[in-house]
């Protein structure tokens, strides 16, 4: 009984081991360092508002189009065994067109922004359709067909809205980016519960998570079992496309401008590793979102908890770069084998000592 | 009789693959020739691309065995520009010619050696790996120094001049339209580095037990442990390899730019990655030829020359249609592939 819930808890939380562990010394870390660190206030911004403000809440909010990123990442290496790294050029390309939507109309109101969210929207899903094809049906490895978008994609977004970076003032657009009048939390926060809600009833109502980790494990024989394996590739790359658009208009939102070259900058490694920090295998099979979203939590925190340590943020890639390391050292699977090994030889030795004393 | 022979030894993948990426390099550049005229009927323009782009085909050769070997490596731009700029602080500190090229190595060598033994021994995703091994590079490269380092040591003034100087062909130069002077085609230093390495690292995976063993367990990881090849060692020794050589670019950028800077080699892992794929390398690993990388890598410096060259000379339409060629050229290799594998199964 006692070696079933074991396994229970094995295999429950095995994935999610490496991402929970480093959330849990990151915030060890941080109580031994400043316990202030986590301390929430209530503040009146400069609407007059009452909102939260503390380190933690920044991260959660800085997250937020990572999170949703990673959401969408997960499905594409799922699906493919690859990764997307045009999502970043994607999302400034949607953030272009939200914003061209949004100046051709005379005042941003609450209808032209939503029409604006869905052009977005399915602007991105066409590249998204476009990378997806170049995957699924040529056969290309997912890195190298994104690698095409990836080269151009800020080049488009540059050429949609004739190279200036355009401000959009309106307190639609601040509601978007920051607080919604009467609502503590912010916004993007938010948006990434709903995306996640949906991401979750898409899956409990349809049989995407069965087929997308069926096509990923091995793609012939879902073919086989009757499962349409280009049309999943195709779907997961599609599903990004509308990460993308909804990651591409927060960060629109949350400087009330769009850069062509600045939005979301290597925002694409960023997403991989939060994909790879949850625990998923890169190279496609089994996944869980969960594991993506506590990973873009992860980063954050790391560099948030880098910047109130005063590293500059110039040199907060080198500090990353060595907790990563550690990080996929203590979850590579020699290191866990040999943890394992480790353990059961004091097991066996303290049930032969037991059983010398008996 | 002669036929028969032919059957059996086919074209293999590798070889198709590098045959298309010579073969359109060849005809992009006759194209220009035809349409441009100007620049592109000069040797030197040649010269000029094999000077800019030194650092970016050693790079490219490194990640060239790597890829073979089934694997990846995204650090190593910014190594090439950890290496530069270490290298530069110390020669502006007064220090020793011989010792900053024993630094640049060391550089390279030091992360190819950790990269490795992370990835092939603890079975770690060289993807997440390097990522870091990149974060890592480019952030030492700041801590050590976010301005642009110019380089005043005097022997490596000379060196630099001697880079520029030593190579100078007459009779392959031109006469300027402007004061009729003959101007010698300029071949750098680092470009006959450049070539040596794609040179040995050809006969390295040509010839060298090292060398096929890379396409072995590129290939089939199961079958090339089946056939005695240490897998282990043979990619870490590929992540090895690929290090040093990213040093070397690092030097070699040094002495082109002659400054050290955090900004250098920026975006040259994408650059050294899309030059493998045009040359024919899979990212699945087990085929793929330096040779080919070569191609890749002057097939894109092309590209950039003609749009420069042509009317859509503006900043974006530049990397619109290198992303465009590049399109082109991925579909058709893997339109290539499965036509072959079509005709294979019949």
């Amino acid at each position: 009984m006692k070696n079933k819930s074991n396994n229970i808890f094995k295999n429950g939380l095995g994935q999610l081991t490496i991402p929970l562990v480093a959330i849990c010394i990151l915030v060890v870390f941080n109580l031994i360092r400043d316990p202030s660190f986590f301390s929430i206030e209530t503040v009146f911004n400069s609407d007059g508002n009452i909102v939260l403000s503390g380190n933690l809440i920044s991260i959660i909010n800085a997250a937020s189009e990572l999170a949703v990123l990673a959401m969408g990442m997960t499905l594409v290496t799922a699906a493919c065994g690859g990764q997307d790294i045009s999502v970043g050029a994607a999302a400034a390309i949607a953030g272009s067109a939200f914003v061209k939507v949004l100046k051709s109309g005379p005042s941003i109101t609450a209808f032209s922004v939503v029409i604006a969210f869905l052009v977005a929207c399915v602007v991105a899903m066409l590249f998204g359709a476009f990378n997806g094809t170049l995957v699924s049906v040529f056969k290309i490895q997912p890195m190298i067909a994104t690698l095409i978008l990836f080269t151009c994609g800020r080049s488009i977004a540059y050429w949609i809205n004739g190279g200036a970076s355009v401000p959009v003032d309106s307190p639609i657009i601040k509601a978007i980016g920051g607080f919604i009048p009467g609502i503590p939390v912010p916004t993007p926060v938010l948006i990434v519960i709903l995306v996640a809600i949906i991401f979750k009833l898409v899956f409990h109502f349809t049989s995407l998570e069965l087929f997308t980790q069926s096509v990923g494990i091995n793609g012939s024989a879902a073919r086989l079992n009757g499962i349409n394996s280009t049309f999943i590739k195709l779907l997961s790359f599609i599903i990004l496309g509308v990460c993308v658009a909804v990651a591409g208009i927060i960060g629109v939102s949350r400087l009330g401008l769009i850069n062509h070259e600045t939005l979301l900058i290597d925002v694409e490694m960023d997403a991989i590793l939060a994909v790879a920090i949850g625990g998923n295998n890169l190279g496609g099979g089994k996944f869980k979102l969960l594991g993506s979203i506590i990973g873009a939590y992860v980063i954050h925190m790391l560099t948030v908890t880098l910047y109130a340590m005063k590293v500059p943020s110039t040199d907060v890639k080198a500090y990353k770069a060595i907790v990563i390391i550690i990080l996929v050292v203590i979850g590579s699977p020699v290191i866990k084998a040999k943890i394992t090994k480790l353990m059961t030889r004091i097991k066996n030795r303290k049930q032969i000592s037991m059983k010398g004393a008996q | 009789m002669n036929n028969k022979v032919k059957r059996r030894e086919p074209l293999t993948d590798t070889q198709l693959l590098m045959t298309i990426a010579i073969c359109i390099f060849v005809v992009m550049y006759i194209a220009a020739m035809l349409g441009f005229r100007g620049g592109f009927l000069h040797v030197q323009q040649i010269f000029d691309m094999l000077n800019d782009n030194a650092p970016l085909i050693i790079v490219a050769c490194g990640l060239t065995i790597v890829m073979i070997g089934g694997g990846i490596d995204i650090s190593v731009g910014a190594v090439t520009s950890l290496v530069a700029m270490s290298c530069s602080l110390y020669l502006n500190k007064g220090g020793n010619m011989a010792v900053s090229v024993l630094i640049a190595l060391g550089i390279g060598l030091a992360f190819g050696l950790l990269q490795g033994y992370l990835i092939s021994y603890l079975e770690i995703q060289p993807f997440i790996i390097t990522l870091a091994g990149m974060f890592l590079a480019r952030g030492l490269t700041t801590i050590l120094s976010v301005n642009p380092q110019k380089v005043e040591h005097a022997d490596f003034k000379a060196l630099m001049n001697a880079n520029q100087n030593t190579i100078k062909i007459p009779w392959l130069g031109y006469i300027s339209p402007k004061n009729g002077n003959l101007i010698p085609a300029t071949l750098e230093l680092g470009v006959v580095i450049a070539l040596a390495c794609v040179i040995i690292i050809f006969l390295l995976l040509r010839f060298h037990k090292l060398g096929r063993g890379f396409y072995a367990i590129g290939g089939n990881q199961t079958s090339a442990l089946m056939l005695g090849i240490n897998v282990k060692f043979t990619r870490f020794m590929s992540y090895v390899i690929c290090g040093v050589l990213s040093g070397i670019a690092g030097y070699v950028l040094l002495m082109h730019s002659g400054a050290g800077n955090a900004t250098n080699a920026a975006g040259m892992e994408m650059n050294a990655i899309a030059a493998a794929i045009i040359g024919g390398t899979l990212l699945s690993g087990g085929v793929g030829n330096v040779i080919g990388t070569f191609f890749g890598t002057m097939i894109l410096t092309t590209i950039n020359k003609i749009v420069v060259a042509s009317p859509l000379n503006a900043p974006w339409w530049q990397k619109i249609t290198t992303g465009g060629m590049l399109c082109i050229f991925i579909i058709l290799q893997s339109v290539v592939l499965s036509v072959r594998s079509k005709g294979r199964k019949k």
